[in-house]
């Protein structure tokens, strides 16, 4: 029981390492044509302190990682809360891997961030430790979802680096096509960091609604009673043939499709358009202050960077994530499911989606390796790869449910 | 390798990948080989009567066999009994004989049934369904009508009038 | 013409790009790098790109080419997204699916969407004609395309090309010239760069005025490896259509019962059926549970038999027992090729009715238990001296019938009604009882026999899958080669290092795969350790 809280600790200590670990990234990037400096030793000297915070933050989730292992007797892999946070472990870990070969250590400046916003997500789920259930109870447990998990998080640094590319490379003086898409994504990680600011900003609040489905659900005493749904957002979106049993601080404006299956459905749905909502709030607001756009406004800072260099690290990081990968999500997840139902593919959503990923970075390669798509082209792919494993993670689990929906990953 | 050569190994390799993509194709069309099909042989079995020894289908050979998979809750299983029956008493003598086979009961819930109905043709006791498995029973009633070969002349799925079974029995009497 | 002389004196076949002897291009004047043949294949012809007469070699083209590959890559991957739009047949909860109640629950669901879902056969994407063929066409390219590859490149790999014409070494995405001052010996130059680059892991060739360093060149084999494990695998998932490679069942089996377990000669008995449940003081952390449980484990006590008797299905069984043990989530049984998966369970089912008959005459004076085995109730049991009990109606699921009479909705004991006669034989006393829904009618008010209830018995049913795939050990010794053939082609590079000297100036190129960063290292090492006298250039393609 110690060993929890102590790993509940360790992880806020992680989390604020990654936050102030961000910062100075920024700091390392912008700041280096402040007046009087030498533009390229402010980079390597906040650089490294920044790289050694990011260190000290892993060393912090190691501990994490280690006692919620010990101390809840399983691989903190088992519900989504677990998932993500370890998710947002193996994406630093890929990091100080392709730091190791390359090291550059700005490509922090788009990892590190990235990993706050994982971390952060993963805070939005229960973090209790459970006992794991039958199906569960297995060393594939282990295996499939860690090593499934490394190779996103290499994947999601092969997106940095090709994001880091596109906003070096995009030409920022004329609009085109590439620009409106490079805004497009940049404000798409908004709408996640929107998620997280809505997250966190009513989870202090209470301003609960709560709605009463017309379906029934046995309760843990066995008998069978409404179910109910607790937004802590406001309502934008009530679930299908629903009432409202305690109003929140707005009404529904309308009701989520009744196909809409997943656990919950209705009120990630509802999450999901606050976020929206948010992101493009926050990216107005953002345009408005700075009159120009985001990729124009972020491309001084990384001018210094060879784009050659982000091409290899972006390809270098997919191609190590995607043996790992398939390892991890496709074959270890084989497996598993032979060994626990007896075919080793079911067509699962889930598994189907495993693939989707593997057969676009399967396109990606061969596009690279065998028709020259490097460079610009390689890096949009990049981005497209990482966009569909996050549909993988969350989209999936939000309209589709199947049998990984028990594990809330 | 020359040029005659080359052509022969890509016949060669790309007739085989057209046998695996019918082979796939032809799978993916049929679904289960086992299947009991019509122009196919009945699979034989032997089940205890209701009131009688074992029976297998094996020994109704040089008969026609109209073979009846049924249960006391279905209710066109009750309608098409009485039909049944009446077209076994007709046709009885011609070689022909119609078997129940009832799905999963206990012999105390048959009994009363078999006997308000005045049924008096074999009916076979399928208690853990392991027959009706065989045959692929999906819906009740299913009655499948065998030639005195063992030959499946017909499945017919749902409930048979009079006229449809009498037509069908006399397409598998013996010759 | 099938040959292409270079100026060496070489001859090459047809579709060759850089002369196999001396590596001058052949079609091409080569001012700019851009210009440069690609190096994938060495520069190799390729045998697709050879011959196109016949309709055979059209098709082969067509399946050879690397574009198609991935164009038959994209449309799979779209296929399967679609496919998880709305869930599959096999996992709508529609029990029995016949077609007319599979298209109502889409439509029901999912409105109009849904119908044509349905409609266009997308409730079974995945084994429709047109995605099972989109696979075989995968497989197809897979197949072709490593054959039209491999074969140049093996030829292009065991022939190191060594005393290049400088236009390949120009080539070379990194290049360097330099003057050599002229006291340098070059011979020793030579040699001292191969020294350099030997400590540093690499193979060397030597010429007289050249050498070439190589390391890693097995990792070129790395996606026709990888290629192989793909074909391997497809091969074990279209090996499972052949009869008797895949076998997928499903029993349910009460406590105490032995059932047959369909196409195998195997029977299986369930002993027991346990759920155990997390104990609070297991738990890692205190739990808000509400006074739920969480359950810990799933168990089947079974025994298997093997039938001696198995030829004519149904015929009384003449059973050996084979296996005895637990199965448990996770934890199947296996005999040979068969594995058993504890995949359900419905608990605490009605097994048998007890009740103790009594003589309501004589105060209510037990006459003895009356036990009603609901799945298969005894005829006629004989109570006490005299005393019988028989069965004169049972219905397991009891309905009154639209035409007035009881009936049953299915075979199973889920409402039971059971019709009694008790008859005292000594003082030829009869009389009827019928017992439904928790209560016990007599024919007559003052009637001698009343019912006390006892405790019904309570059984648990298994639900297990039975599975035979013979196909397994093929598919997951496809993913192993694959997985050794993507390790290969990724984690390690084939990397090539050119020194030659001609006339007084050194010529320095580099070629690898990938990582071009680490190749740079190298080179600008090697250049810093001999003091080579030039500057590396390094152009891009991008």
């Amino acid at each position: 029981m110690q060993l929890i809280q102590l790993s509940d600790w360790l992880l806020d200590i992680a989390f604020l390492l990654y936050v102030i670990s961000s910062i100075v990234f920024v700091v390392a990037m912008t700041g280096k044509n402040w007046a009087g400096r030498d533009p390229k030793q402010h980079e390597q000297r906040y650089g490294r302190i920044a790289y050694w915070l990011a260190v000290v933050g892993f060393l912090a989730q190691t501990g994490y990682v280690v006692a919620r292992w010990v101390g809840g007797g399983h691989s903190p892999t088992s519900n989504m809360f677990e998932f993500m946070a370890f998710l947002d472990y193996c994406i630093i870990l890929a990091y100080l891997i392709i730091y190791r070969i390359y090291k550059l250590n700005v490509i922090g400046a788009f990892v590190l961030p990235l990993g706050v916003i994982m971390l952060a997500y993963s805070y939005v789920f229960p973090k209790e430790v459970t006992p794991l259930i039958p199906s569960l109870q297995s060393y594939w447990l282990h295996i499939h979802v860690t090593t499934a998990a490394l190779g996103e998080g290499i994947l999601a640094v092969g997106f940095a680096a090709g994001l880091m590319y596109l906003i070096r490379t995009v030409p920022q003086h004329v609009s085109a096509r590439s620009t409106k898409w490079l805004e497009f994504v940049l404000a798409v990680v908004l709408m996640l960091v929107g998620f997280i600011l809505m997250e966190s900003t009513f989870a202090r609040m209470d301003h609960k609604t709560i709605f009463e489905m017309n379906k029934e659900q046995m309760n843990p005493v066995g008998t069978m009673e409404k179910v109910r749904v607790e937004y802590t957002m406001p309502a934008i979106v009530a679930p299908a043939d629903s009432k409202i049993v305690q109003a929140g601080p707005m009404n529904p404006w309308f009701a989520a499709p009744s196909w809409m299956e997943g656990k919950d459905a209705a009120r990630k749905l509802n999450t999901m358009l606050w976020s929206v909502i948010t992101g493009v709030i926050l990216y107005g607001g953002l345009r408005l202050i700075f009159r120009k756009r985001l990729g124009a406004l972020i491309q001084p800072s990384v001018e210094g960077i060879e784009p050659d260099l982000l091409d290899e690290i972006s390809y270098r990081a997919i191609s190590i994530g995607y043996p790992v990968f398939t390892l991890g999500a496709l074959i270890f997840a084989m497996i598993w499911a032979q060994e626990a139902w007896g075919r080793f593919w079911g067509w699962d959503p889930k598994e189907v989606w495993a693939l989707i990923v593997w057969l676009f970075y399967s396109a990606y390669l061969h596009l690279r390796l065998s028709r020259g798509w490097i460079g610009a082209k390689s890096a949009w792919m990049s981005v497209i790869g990482f966009v569909i494993i996050l549909i993988t993670l969350v989209v999936v689990n939000l309209v589709i449910a199947g049998l990984h929906s028990y594990a809330g990953v | 390798m020359n040029k005659t050569n080359r052509t022969y190994v890509r016949v060669a390799v790309l007739g085989l990948l057209l046998v695996a993509l019918v082979f796939a194709l032809y799978s993916s069309f049929v679904k289960d080989p086992n299947a009991v099909k019509v122009g196919g042989d009945a699979p034989n079995f032997s089940l205890e009567q209701l009131n009688g020894p074992e029976l297998a289908l094996d020994d109704l050979k040089g008969k026609g066999v109209v073979l009846n998979f049924w249960g006391t809750w279905c209710e066109p299983c009750k309608k098409e009994m009485p039909a049944l029956q009446e077209q076994y008493n007709k046709f009885k003598d011609k070689g022909l004989v119609v078997v129940g086979v009832n799905i999963g009961e206990a012999p105390v819930a048959v009994e009363p049934f078999v006997k308000q109905f005045g049924v008096d043709f074999p009916i076979l006791l399928d208690r853990q369904s392991q027959i009706t498995k065989l045959y692929r029973i999906g819906p009740i009633p299913t009655t499948f009508f065998i030639a005195p070969d063992g030959e499946v002349k017909e499945i017919f799925i749902g409930q048979l009038n009079e006229a449809m079974i009498a037509d069908k029995m006399s397409k598998i009497l013996p010759k | 013409m099938d040959q292409r002389k270079c100026e060496c004196g070489h001859t090459n076949p047809v579709g060759t790009l850089l002369c196999e002897s001396c590596g001058k291009p052949l079609n091409v004047e080569v001012y700019e790098q851009t210009a440069f043949p690609d190096m994938r294949y060495e520069g190799m012809a390729r045998r697709s790109q050879t011959y196109t007469k016949k309709w055979i070699d059209r098709i082969w083209n067509y399946f050879s080419s690397v574009k198609i590959a991935i164009g038959i890559i994209i449309v799979i991957l779209v296929a399967s997204a679609v496919g998880t739009i709305f869930p599959q047949q096999q996992y709508i909860p529609v029990p029995v699916p016949t077609e007319a109640d599979v298209a109502r629950f889409y439509t029901d669901t999912y409105g109009v969407l849904g119908t044509v879902y349905y409609g266009l056969g997308f409730h079974n994407l995945y084994s429709s004609w047109w995605f099972v063929t989109l696979l075989v066409l995968l497989g197809t390219s897979l197949v072709i395309c490593s054959l039209d590859r491999v074969i140049p490149l093996y030829k292009a790999l065991s022939k190191p090309r060594l005393n290049q014409h400088k236009s390949f070494l120009k080539g070379q995405k990194l290049f360097a010239e330099g003057e050599l001052a002229p006291d340098v010996d070059q011979a020793e130059l030579l040699d001292s760069s191969a020294l350099a680059l030997k400590k540093k892991g690499y193979r060397i060739f030597r010429a007289e005025r050249a050498i070439m360093a190589e390391k890693g060149r097995f990792s070129r084999w790395g996606p026709y490896v990888n290629h192989i494990g793909l074909i391997l695998f497809l091969i074990g998932v279209l090996m499972r259509n052949i009869p008797g490679f895949y076998m997928d069942e499903f029993v349910w089996v009460r406590e105490g019962q032995t059932v047959a377990i369909p196409d195998t000669p195997y029977y299986i008995k369930s002993e027991n059926y346990h759920t155990e449940y997390w104990s609070e003081e297991e738990m890692p952390a205190k739990l808000e549970l509400n006074g739920g449980v969480i359950p810990k484990s799933f168990q089947t006590d079974a025994i298997l038999y093997v039938n001696k008797n198995a030829e004519v299905p149904g015929k009384k069984p003449d059973l050996i027992e084979v296996q005895k043990g637990p199965i448990i989530v996770n934890h199947p049984m296996m005999e040979g090729d068969l594995a058993i998966y504890q995949s359900g369970v419905q608990e605490m089912q009605l097994g048998a009715l007890n009740f103790v008959l009594v003589d309501v005459k004589q105060g209510n004076k037990e006459l003895g238990p009356i036990k009603i085995d609901l799945y298969n109730p005894a005829a006629e049991q004989e109570i006490a001296a005299g005393i019988k009990v028989r069965v004169l109606d049972y219905f397991p699921d009891f309905v009154m019938g639209k035409d007035g009479k009881p009936a049953t909705q299915t075979n199973l004991p889920k409402n039971p009604m059971v019709a009694l006669e008790i008859a005292d034989e000594s003082t030829n006393q009869n009389e009827k009882l019928v017992y439904l829904q928790g209560s016990v009618l007599t024919q007559k008010s003052d009637g001698r026999f009343g019912l006390v209830f006892k405790k019904p018995d309570l059984i648990d049913i298994s639900g297990l899958n039975v599975r035979i795939d013979k196909a397994v050990p093929l598919i997951y010794f496809g993913a192993f080669i694959f997985m050794i053939g993507v390790v290969m082609g990724f984690f390690w590079q084939h990397r090539r290092v050119w020194v030659q000297t001609q006339e007084g100036t050194v010529l320095l190129a580099a070629h690898t795969n990938k990582n071009w960063f680490g190749l740079r290292r190298e080179v600008d090492g090697l250049v810093e350790q001999l003091k080579l006298p030039v500057t590396v250039e390094e152009k891009t393609k991008a």
